[in-house]
């Protein structure tokens, strides 16, 4: 009965090539390893390792280019759409996406997010909402939920003074340059597959050059948060998702 | 009946978030009381009822999960 299963005839799932072996120095729990690998698994099913080019943002995600097994390169904060416009005018042939926080994309890069979409610059913009700057301490970001509590926002957001929550997605939806744009999630499996399969569209719209490619994931930071990664998921649920509703925000005519 | 499965558990990478105990259909996972060399307890199989679904391994943020399932 204990017959092994153990063997490559029967292995139905293992770590994408287009991963580097590197341990992710990510908080336990947290989803931007989740993020990293579906696009890396999409990198690899189209077989275009050899012609992806990711741009790294700062903040958590910093070392991103330690981690995909793809050529990158790091851009100043907020930049990355910039950069990204650059690489992809030069190379036209290549798949260019970038991989940005809430805070580097939703507030010191608003600019650059935003004219690169509006210029329909045919790449990937993926979007890593957790509503809070990771990285420096978990202060509040443009994507803080009203009454959230930040490090700066220790008595939760008031959006008389702060502002409202910025839905960055829809305000990019608008824009005739963004051909796609959705908003997914990867802290249970069927979003994980959802997610995947939503970016794996996204690279695929990416070779008729077609414009922007928008794909946000809602996710979560358990240290800034202050709780266990199952926590966190669940806090993300009841809170993140009625704001951030998931699902396509804008397809492609027919 | 449903086909057995199998799962390969990269203990040294594991940082016990318990993402993929939550995620497994079948209460095939658990975190064990030993920890590895980081000081995390990590994921282990308590029984054999594992159908080699890849729940858990495709929720995992850190990669340390490899599923086999009978052909
Ligand atoms: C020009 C500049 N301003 C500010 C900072 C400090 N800083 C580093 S990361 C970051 C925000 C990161 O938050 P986010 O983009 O949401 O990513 P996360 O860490 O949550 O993944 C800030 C403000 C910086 N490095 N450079
Ligand atoms: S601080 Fe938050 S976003 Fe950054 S790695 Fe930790 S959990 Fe993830
Ligand atoms: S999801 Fe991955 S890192 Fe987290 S406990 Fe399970 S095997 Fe370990
Ligand atoms: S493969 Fe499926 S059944 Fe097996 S441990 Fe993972 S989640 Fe559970």
């Amino acid at each position: 009965m204990s017959e092994n299963l153990v063997n490559p005839e029967n292995l139905v799932y293992k770590k994408t090539d287009a991963m580097t072996d590197r341990v992710l120095h990510y908080c336990p729990g947290c989803g931007h390893g989740t993020a990293h690998r579906i696009l890396a698994e999409v990198i690899d099913e189209l077989q275009i390792q050899d012609q992806t080019i990711g741009v790294a943002p700062v903040g958590c995600s910093v070392l991103a280019y330690y981690y995909f097994n793809v050529d990158m390169q790091e851009a100043a904060h907020g930049r990355a759409p910039a950069v990204a416009t650059g690489i992809k005018r030069v190379f036209p042939e290549k798949y260019v996406f970038t991989y940005q926080g809430d805070g580097d994309l939703a507030a010191i890069g608003t600019a650059e997010t935003i004219h690169a979409c509006n210029r329909g610059e045919n790449i990937l913009v993926v979007f890593i909402n957790n509503g809070i700057y990771g990285m420096t301490g978990g202060q509040m970001a443009p994507t803080t939920l009203e009454g959230m509590k930040s490090s700066t926002s220790p008595f939760g957001r008031d959006v008389k003074s702060m502002g409202s929550p910025l839905k960055i997605t829809e305000l990019v939806a608008q824009l005739p340059g963004t051909y796609f744009a959705t908003r997914q999630a990867v802290h249970k499996p069927a979003n994980v597959r959802k997610a995947k399969r939503a970016i794996k569209k996204a690279m695929e719209y990416q070779k008729h050059n077609k414009g922007t490619c928008f794909v946000e994931i809602v996710s979560n930071c358990p240290s800034n948060w202050k709780m266990t990664p199952v926590q966190s998921n669940e806090w993300m649920e009841e809170n993140m998702f009625p704001f951030y509703p998931l699902g396509d925000i804008k397809v492609p005519e027919k | 009946m449903a086909k057995r499965g199998d799962v390969v558990i990269d203990i040294e990478k594991c940082k016990g978030c318990e993402v993929c105990i939550s995620a497994c259909p079948h209460e095939v996972l658990s975190l064990s009381s030993e920890v590895n060399s980081k000081g995390y307890h990590y994921a282990v199989k308590v029984n054999s009822g594992c159908t080699g679904c890849a729940n858990c391994a495709i929720v995992c943020p850190d990669a340390v999960i490899t599923v086999y399932r009978e052909k």
